[in-house]
């Protein structure tokens, strides 16, 4: 066994367990306890020793029995050293170590004696300790949106810390920025039209791309490898640049604020994608089918709509949900065509609240809460389709 | 016979592309080349309206004459800024009654009131006042005499149609002292984003690809804030990030490991000393960097994944096998399997970056040292408020895009042709 090994192996074990009790500690302080020194020193020295112990003990004791010892050990030392905290926090504490030394008991004399045991080792943290910060960095900002939407000003002023919920006032006081979104800044209506818009979107660009999508896989035309380059190049053309020509050519148009014109941008600006993901897919079908239908009398539409159709349904439930999330999640068409609030849609909305005087920022966190959880319900849901949509239309974004 | 397929074959298809072309054309690239007739012209937001000649009509009853009616048209340019000429009135009228006097600009026939109005320059108000009589002894109806609704016409100079050109606007952009400023912020951010976006990618990709509970969880986890409208996840990280209730700071007070707030958002530089050696870093950029990684790094992920789970597993049990360690086996292994997907990645992404605007413009609103090319577009075009100068900025843009365009499609060629 190399002291090398050794050493590395305490180190990056202890460092791991201290990462994770400080993301506990951080949550913990989250719920208004006051938490205000992380203890490096002391719990990292104390791991090291832990971890040694694990090492030396090895196989010789039931591996369950020196899971739960050596996890107690660790909960109260710190107990100890840490003064007047709740028994839920302890027992986190725990439940945490109790998961560390599950991880790290089949590490024994002989692992580290082993080619290149320290850099799995090295990897294997790596990975676990990868899960956990990721999940906590992607999930916080989720977290804090939606707490933030259950508390008022007055609180969040007095202890931005607090993330704790009172549900002893009863839920009505809970959902209360719900009830006034909704209610005094009509959120309900911006929500009708960011649907009507979305859904209008997703079912003019499926009756346009789907035509145009099966020529190019299918028929023989002149300039039609042109036409599928091009695709590809406009489809890397940002919004930016379209939008003073856009505004100026809709302004003397008169089609600023009006559900129309974005609709006609939305579908303008997603068809692309739409088409190259189409075209792609039907590409794959066998042509065998299509010559069948042909000897059976069918023409181009009875092809399409008997054939084509029915056999690409998930590359278009694909191309759908992905339009459909462009078309939710757009703010900057939106932006510079909407100014009147009765065609609002729900980013220009929030927007809106949050450039007004002083909105208590609740109210923004319940309208943003709003307009994210029907976009994360239809991704948990359809994740199947929307992740390949999302790999085919990714190049943008 | 097979000639007459093809050209019914033909037929079809242009018939099921046109409608799409029609609408690219017309949204899309249209735009894009109107972006450079607009970049030579001097616009200003003000200049959009168009101006329209307008009539009020009031009807005014005579005293002590029942039989006769007073009309008042108010006519007005309603522009402040420029003439419309040969203006055109038209006005309807019930069938019993015909005017007294006519001035010369006027004509009354079959119950139509018809007047050429002539040039009104800007500002332009007048009062046509005519009185009418009825010709039958039936009583005037003010209430049918309001129901007709004058219509006029005039041709006003559109000023995005006119034929004079100028210079200035690219003189503007170009001259700009933040010229300099502008580009390498835009870079620094692309390139920057870009590459931390891949390198978290590398990472999720490497973890997820390994087995552990939870991990069809965990890979809808990391694809969030990729899919989660960026309105709300740029004001929760504001609220985050604020300097005096925000949740970050007060917790880094809490735990002692800063003593004064640090306004992420706002600040343009800190100074940090590294090895006794100051250096200033561009704070409210890097933290506009840091949110665009956290927001596109699933991206890469998803990609690099993809490709990932494609390396035949029997590539890791020969390199067990020759005793190679996990470095070795991700440098000789890994990373010669997804380095095609990752230049791909970088310059799509790069494109992407060069050209993003939400992200910045709703976190800073391009303050701070976070002024990018696209937040420059709208400053110009709608802060400021000269049309032509923000469409300048665009062709800027479209010729950077125009570049990195060529560059990766020589590249995608090449290794296409490798292939």
């Amino acid at each position: 066994m190399k002291i090398k090994n050794i050493f590395t192996y305490c180190f990056i074990s202890s460092l791991f367990l201290f990462s994770l009790i400080c993301i506990w500690k951080i949550l913990v302080t989250l719920q208004g306890i006051e938490l205000t020194n992380f203890n490096f020193n002391k719990l990292f020295i104390f791991g090291i020793i832990l971890c040694l112990i694990n090492l030396f003990i090895g196989k010789k004791l039931n591996l369950n029995i020196k899971i739960i010892i050596l996890a107690l050990l660790f909960s109260i030392f710190d107990y100890l050293i840490s003064i007047n905290l709740p028994i839920w926090y302890s027992l986190g504490i725990f439940l945490i170590s109790l998961f560390f030394f599950k991880t790290i008991k089949n590490y024994d004399k002989n692992f580290l004696s082993k080619n290149h045991s320290s850099q799995k080792l090295f990897f294997n943290f790596l990975t676990l300790f990868g899960i956990t910060l990721f999940s906590f960095v992607i999930l916080f900002p989720f977290y804090m949106m939606l707490i933030t939407s259950f508390k008022t000003q007055a609180l969040l002023l007095l202890n931005p810390l607090d993330f704790s919920i009172n549900f002893s006032k009863g839920l009505p006081e809970l959902f209360k920025s719900y009830f006034v979104v909704f209610k005094d800044y009509n959120f309900g209506r911006y929500m009708l039209t960011s649907t009507i818009v979305s859904l209008g979107t997703v079912i003019i660009t499926l009756i346009f791309a789907i035509p145009a999508a099966y020529a190019i896989a299918r028929l023989n035309f002149f300039g039609k490898n042109f036409l599928s380059t091009s695709i590809l190049i406009i489809y890397l053309f940002p919004a930016i640049v379209l939008v003073i020509p856009l505004y100026t050519i809709f302004s003397q148009l008169g089609l600023r604020n009006s559900i129309e014109g974005l609709l006609i941008v939305y579908t303008a600006t997603t068809l692309p994608v739409a088409i190259y993901m189409l075209q792609g897919y039907f590409k794959s079908i066998p042509k065998e089918l299509e010559e069948a239908g042909i000897i059976d009398g069918q023409n181009w539409l009875g092809i399409i709509f008997k054939i084509i159709l029915p056999l690409s349904l998930p590359a278009i439930s694909s191309v759908a949900l992905y339009v459909f999330m462009i078309a939710w999640n757009e703010f900057l068409f939106s932006l510079m065509f909407l100014d009147r609030p009765n065609t609002f849609t729900l980013s220009r909305a929030i927007q809106f609240l949050n450039v007004g005087a002083e909105t208590p920022r609740q109210y923004l966190m319940a309208g943003s809460v709003v307009v994210t959880l029907p976009i994360l319900i239809i991704f948990v849901y359809f994740e199947k389709y929307l992740v390949s949509g999302l790999t085919a239309g990714s190049v943008k974004g | 016979m097979s000639t007459k397929l093809a050209k019914i074959e033909k037929r079809t298809a242009y018939l099921l592309i046109l409608p799409s072309v029609l609408l690219v054309f017309s949204i899309i690239l249209f735009p894009i080349f109107s972006n450079i007739w607009i970049s030579f012209k001097n616009v200003e937001l003000k200049d959009l309206r168009i101006p329209e000649p307008r009539a009020k009509k009031l009807v005014k009853s005579i005293k002590d004459n029942p039989n006769q009616i007073k009309i008042i048209y108010k006519l007005r340019n309603s522009s402040l800024i420029q003439e419309i000429t040969n203006v055109k009135f038209k006005d309807k009228y019930p069938d019993n009654i015909e005017p007294i006097s006519l001035n010369n600009k006027c004509q009354f026939k079959s119950n139509l009131l018809k007047c050429e109005l002539g040039n009104w320059p800007e500002k332009y108000r007048e009062n046509l006042e005519i009185v009418f009589q009825n010709t039958n002894n039936k009583e005037i109806s003010k209430k049918e005499l309001k129901s007709y609704k004058p219509k006029l016409s005039g041709k006003s100079q559109n000023i995005l149609l006119t034929y004079e050109f100028t210079l200035n606007n690219f003189k503007k952009v170009i001259k700009d002292k933040a010229f300099i400023d502008l580009l390498s912020t835009t870079f620094y951010y692309t390139f920057f984003g870009t590459i931390g976006a891949i390198v978290f990618g590398i990472l999720a990709a490497q973890m997820v690809n390994q087995k552990f509970f939870g991990r069809t969880f965990m890979r809808s986890v990391l694809l969030f804030p990729y899919v989660a409208p960026v309105v709300a996840l740029a004001y929760t990280w504001e609220l985050l990030l604020d300097p005096t209730s925000g949740t970050l700071n007060n917790l880094l007070i809490n735990y002692q490991i800063i003593d004064v707030p640090i306004n992420l958002l706002g600040q343009k530089y800190v100074t940090l000393n590294i090895l006794g050696f100051d250096f200033k870093l561009r704070l409210a950029l890097t933290t506009v960097i840091i949110f665009e990684i956290w927001r596109y790094f699933p991206l890469a992920f998803l990609f690099i994944l993809a490709r990932l789970q494609a390396v035949p597993k029997e590539l890791y049990e020969a390199a067990d096998v020759d005793g190679a360690n996990p470095i070795q086996k991700f440098l000789n292994i890994t990373l010669p399997q997804i380095l095609a997907v990752i230049s791909i990645l970088f310059m799509i992404r790069f494109i992407w970056n060069f050209n993003k605007f939400e992200d910045i413009f709703l976190l800073t609103g391009g303050a701070s040292g976070t002024r990018t090319f696209p937040i420059n577009v709208y400053q110009q075009g709608f802060s400021i408020g000269d049309i032509g100068v923000g469409s300048a900025v665009s062709i800027v843009i479209v010729v950077f895009l125009l570049i990195f365009m060529f560059i990766y499609f020589k590249l995608l060629g090449r290794r296409a042709d490798e292939n």
